[in-house]
């Protein structure tokens, strides 16, 4: 019956978004195209410190260099929509794999503190580096390539289009998240969350398990990074620097870090927010943590833990 | 050689006050056992709370001793209604809640002295400049030089020989033993948060004549004190002491001789750290 009703509400909200550009206008549909993105980003996010309990602080570097490696592609005419972001994608999981190593040997803030300083060391670098990132000013994007599948070409500058990609995009990485969360490999990292000592004793590796997860995290944000880059039609060093990190830490605490779509939720609410109080002044953040501190305090599974229990009737 | 000098005497004040800052992050992280990400924005609500007093009344000393008082009491209300309930939780969830604060706190600045660097011109005794090795120096760099010495072993003597900072201490090595011997536990740590809160704004009230003062200077500070404390490993005063010095000597040489890569180097630091000896310098076994 519970399984029922939550089906039920996810089908509505899939139906939603599938409808959302009949009867939004560009600017709303814009706004969803970067929930949904962000949203992406903060359920991988999720697989790290939901999942595994890693509180990581340097997600934005594998989804900066997502971002960077298909803006130097694009600006190369490389090759089609598919090629470049799949080689940002790829590199990005191959920049996690090597920072993961490093991390992954550290626990709690230790592992905050590391993730953190490696990712701030590439903002540097691409911060500084000008001839080939731009610097501070980033790397704009022109001509971004059709998408060319099945013999058919997407123009992906339609808003149109490019939404209705980034939600097919998210489904599959939604189903992929949930597919490795309930996969033996998803198992042990929960076991390992709660105690890493006796997954220890029982003979497996720790760190080889969460190598796995940063990886395949990295490897989604990076995707992420890719799209971000495509729809805002700019990488720019912001997306790498510890505040951008910050993202989806913050969003995944909205949402709820217990369950799959929480993440997502929390990015819904993120944008929400901005929106709303954007109309009246420009420091929202100030309203941001006055929601996150008392989301913390009192409702630590987030908005849609929350709301979840409360469907279930267990509320204590 | 003579620059060499001076870069040695810019990384010692800015080291300097980097030690006082960090003393607060890691007396609370001793005590309290909370990484406090606000930290930053205390220091930079200390040099806002100076730049107010100094408007008010021109006087450089009174910003000196009652801007840090005020932002400490600003310290224990957080404590008090928001750090204290969350004591028994995972680490990372007080993190994220000291991360809330931070975004309250640095929001609040900008709304209301406005997003313009400000500029607090050092007391008349301490402008002006000095000749070193036939160079000028600026005098409050000096006094930075000395004052941070000076404060680090007030603070050491307190800890060392004062009651109240044997039961801090005592409080910080074993919670469950302290409050078992009667010690009230619960007004100790809204007292040591404040105490912290007091050097993070000391620091800020010290910087504010040294750099401009504006809503980002927070950011800069809170990642160094991460990195100082890391460094010298958590919990530890020696470890504040050096890994201070250490990151404050290396951004100076950093800025002079390391070109582009200058603003990785405290972050390789870091990295470098966290992978070889992660306890740091002098900390305990983790």
């Amino acid at each position: 019956m519970r399984f029922k009703v939550q089906s039920i509400i996810l089908a509505l909200v899939l139906l939603a978004l599938a409808l959302a550009p009949i009867i939004l206008s560009k600017y709303w549909i814009n706004i969803l195209t970067e929930v949904l993105i962000m949203g992406l980003f903060a359920m991988a996010f999720n697989l790290l410190f939901g999942y595994s309990g890693l509180l990581s602080f340097g997600q934005a570097a594998p989804f900066g260099i997502g971002a960077y490696v298909t803006a130097l592609l694009i600006q190369q005419k490389f090759g089609g929509f598919l090629t470049v972001v799949g080689i940002g994608t790829f590199t990005a999981l191959l920049a996690s794999v090597v920072m993961g190593f490093l991390c992954v040997r550290r626990d709690e803030i230790f592992f905050a503190m590391l993730s953190l300083a490696l990712g701030m060391m590439l903002y540097t670098i691409v911060h500084n580096w000008r001839d080939v990132t731009g610097g501070s000013d980033g790397l704009p994007v022109f001509g971004i390539p059709h998408l060319d599948l099945f013999g058919l070409s997407l123009n992906v500058k339609s808003y149109v289009n490019l939404y209705y990609l980034v939600f097919v995009i998210f489904l599959v990485g939604a189903f992929f998240i949930y597919v490795i969360i309930g996969s033996p490999h998803g198992l042990i990292m929960t076991s390992i969350r709660e105690n890493k000592l006796r997954f220890t004793f029982s003979g497996g590796s720790v760190n080889n398990v969460r190598l796995f997860v940063f990886s395949i995290a990295g490897m989604i944000s990076g995707l992420c990074g890719s799209l971000y880059c495509i729809f805002t039609r700019m990488a720019s060093p912001e997306m790498l620097h510890w505040s951008f990190s910050a993202k989806p830490v913050l969003m995944t605490i909205l949402g709820g870090s217990g369950t799959l779509f929480g993440p997502a939720v929390g990015s819904l609410i993120f944008f929400g927010l901005e929106q709303l109080i954007t109309a009246y002044t420009t420091n929202w953040m100030i309203f941001l943590g006055a929601i996150l501190v008392p989301v913390v305090l009192f409702f630590p599974k987030g908005v849609l833990g929350t709301l979840l229990d409360l469907l279930q009737g267990r509320e204590k | 050689m003579e620059t060499i000098a001076l870069y040695i005497l810019n990384g010692l004040s800015w080291g300097m006050l980097l030690f006082l800052i960090s003393l607060g992050l890691t007396t609370v992280f001793g005590v309290l056992g909370v990484l406090n990400f606000a930290h930053g924005s205390l220091f930079m609500l200390g040099a806002y709370f100076s730049l107010q007093i100094m408007r008010l009344s021109n006087n450089f000393w009174l910003a000196l001793v009652f801007a840090p008082i005020f932002v400490a009491i600003v310290g224990a209300i957080i404590e008090r209604f928001i750090l204290k309930r969350v004591y028994r939780r995972n680490v990372s969830y007080q993190l994220l809640i000291t991360f809330g604060i931070l975004l309250i706190l640095d929001d609040s600045v900008r709304l209301i002295w406005g997003p313009a660097y400000h500029v607090i011109d050092p007391p008349q005794i301490l402008s002006g400049s000095i000749n070193v090795f036939g160079r000028a120096y600026p005098v409050y760099r000096f006094f930075l030089i000395v004052v941070g010495p000076i404060l680090g072993i007030f603070i050491w003597a307190f800890f060392s020989f004062t009651r109240l900072g044997k039961v801090i201490r005592a409080a910080a090595f074993d919670r469950e033993m302290a409050a078992g011997i009667g010690i009230d536990v619960n007004k100790l740590f809204t007292l040591v948060f404040g105490f912290g809160t007091y050097l993070a704004a000391l620091g800020g009230a010290l910087a504010a004549p040294h750099q401009s003062v504006g809503p980002a200077m927070g950011e800069r500070v809170i990642i160094e004190s991460f990195i100082v404390v890391v460094i010298g490993g958590l919990g530890s005063y020696p470890g504040a002491f050096v890994g201070a010095l250490v990151l404050g000597i290396v951004e100076s040489f950093g800025t002079a001789f390391a070109g582009p890569a200058q603003m990785a180097l405290p972050y390789m630091l870091l990295a470098f750290v966290l992978l070889v000896r992660p306890r740091g310098l002098f900390g305990k076994e983790v």
